[in-house]
């Protein structure tokens, strides 16, 4: 069973607040374990899968959202 | 006004706009005292004349254009449009443009404009370090392409792109390529037939000239129909006055330019080394310099976790002028196109170009500044993270 996903909810704010507390959430859980990252800065579409490769964090994708901006799930790997 | 608190201002955004070279002031001043219509008959006209088919001359000279190739535009942004507009308007059959995904908005907009008057725009990605893949822009061009606009090099990142190859592509299929060379005309060597441009546009205040004067180089190949309608000077290109002060400021500037730039390029290679080699030192920096062939006088750079324009203000605040090429702002939602397209971090991007009399205090400087203002600003994005956890969460 993988646990369930941190979820960080930062709908409404703009980057770099995004990134930022998704850098958090990712050291914030064990290795393997996932975020997921409620955003609707357009800016988030880009840096959250740069911030990925840019710290080997696994990107498993993205989903827009009927309500509105996008889900962003992540992979702890390291 | 800023007030700086570490003494003189250190500007270090050249490629948005450069002081006037001392000759380039000299000629202006001397031009604005006389006046003329160069398309009237008397001789206060005809010298006017003179003065403006002279510096037609030198300017074309200096792109390696002819004299009547050379159209005197308001700047890079009037040039570039009439270029895209002005051939589109007198286009027959061909009715497919390719454009490079990170070309300056002078270009993308006027491209993007004529897809409601039936055309076709297709733009071509980018790799990491911001250049286009020469195969997959010939890959783009068709039968019935009509132009296709590659810039000489970027106005965010400065990376060269690849010119040549765009030429040979564009001709393959009978079509035109324009070259925005905004940033490197008066800086790297621009020459319209080695480079293949049938069309290449500049702008005098990017290089030590005044704002207001620009030119589009077109050559026969490129017919156009003017955008500004009115009168029939420059050749029924471009209708209105020339603004001849502005000419021959951008003429002198420009000729001083031609001599000065090759060793001045040296030296701000060493001195854009040198700031790499600081910002190494800056913990989660990312330098956009990938590019193996790049404007010698910039630096762009990633912050990561920091806003770009909030780091801009406190350098402002400390009397260092730089740009900021992220637009996390209200006025626009978007991510930087450029960053965006080359799979780059879009916020906390900076962007340092220096001044041709730049030395290594200016680098010390900045380099001094910038740890400081970055660790401040992440401190302060932590605790406002913080304090929307504590109020339980956005909206």
């Amino acid at each position: 069973m993988t646990p369930a996903a941190t979820v960080v909810d930062c709908l409404g704010l703009s980057c770099p607040i995004p990134v930022i507390r998704l850098a958090k959430a990712v050291a914030a859980v064990e290795v393997g374990g996932s975020v997921e990252l409620l955003a609707d800065d357009p800016g988030a579409r880009v840096d959250v899968p740069v911030w990925c490769r840019l710290k080997d964090q696994e990107f498993l994708g993205q989903q827009e959202r009927e309500e509105g901006g996008w889900v962003f799930r992540v992979r702890r790997a390291h | 006004m800023n007030s700086p608190d570490d003494g003189q201002e250190l500007y270090l955004d050249a490629a948005s706009t450069t002081p006037l070279h001392p000759s380039a002031r000299e000629a202006l001043v001397r031009a604005l005292t006389d006046y003329g219509d160069p398309a009237r008959l008397y001789g206060r006209a005809r010298r006017a004349r003179l003065l403006l088919d002279r510096c037609r001359e030198r300017v074309a000279a200096a792109v390696g254009a002819r004299a009547d190739e050379i159209v005197f535009t308001s700047g890079g942004t009037e040039a570039a449009n009439l270029a895209v507009t002005g051939l589109a308007r007198a286009a027959r059959r061909r009715r497919h443009l390719v454009v490079g995904a990170v070309e300056h908005t002078a270009v993308l907009n006027p491209a993007r404009a004529l897809v409601a008057q039936g055309f076709e725009v297709t733009e071509v990605g980018v790799d990491g370090g911001g250049r286009v893949d020469p195969a997959e822009l010939a890959a783009a061009v068709r039968d019935d392409t009509l132009l296709v606009c590659l810039q000489h090099a970027n106005q965010e990142v400065g990376t060269v792109q690849p010119v040549r190859e765009a030429a040979a592509a564009a001709h393959a299929h009978g079509a035109l390529l324009l070259v925005d060379a905004c940033q490197t005309v008066g800086r790297l060597p621009v020459d319209l037939g080695e480079l293949g441009a049938d069309l290449l546009a500049a702008s005098a205040h990017k290089f030590y000239g005044p704002p207001g004067t620009g030119f589009l180089a077109a050559t026969r190949n490129a017919r156009l129909r003017p955008v500004l309608l009115g009168d029939e000077r420059e050749r029924r290109r471009r209708a209105g006055m020339e603004n001849l002060p502005g000419i021959v400021a951008m003429t002198a500037a420009l000729h001083a330019r031609l001599d000065e730039a090759p060793a001045e390029n040296q030296r701000l290679r060493r001195l854009a080394d040198r700031l790499r080699a600081g910002l190494a030192a800056v913990p989660d920096v990312v330098v956009h310099d990938q590019a193996s062939e790049r404007l010698p006088h910039l630096v762009a750079f990633s912050v990561l976790y920091v806003e770009g324009e909030a780091l801009l203000l406190l350098l402002d605040a400390k009397g260092i002028a730089v740009h900021s090429g992220s637009s996390c702002t209200a006025d626009t939602q978007e991510p930087s196109h450029v960053l965006a397209a080359m799979g780059a971090i879009t916020h906390g991007s900076v962007r340092v170009s220096f001044l041709g009399d730049a030395d290594d205090t200016a680098v010390d400087r900045f380099l001094d500044v910038l740890p400081a203002a970055v660790a401040d600003l992440r401190e302060m994005a932590d605790l406002d993270a913080q304090a929307v956890e504590r109020s339980g969460g956005p909206g």
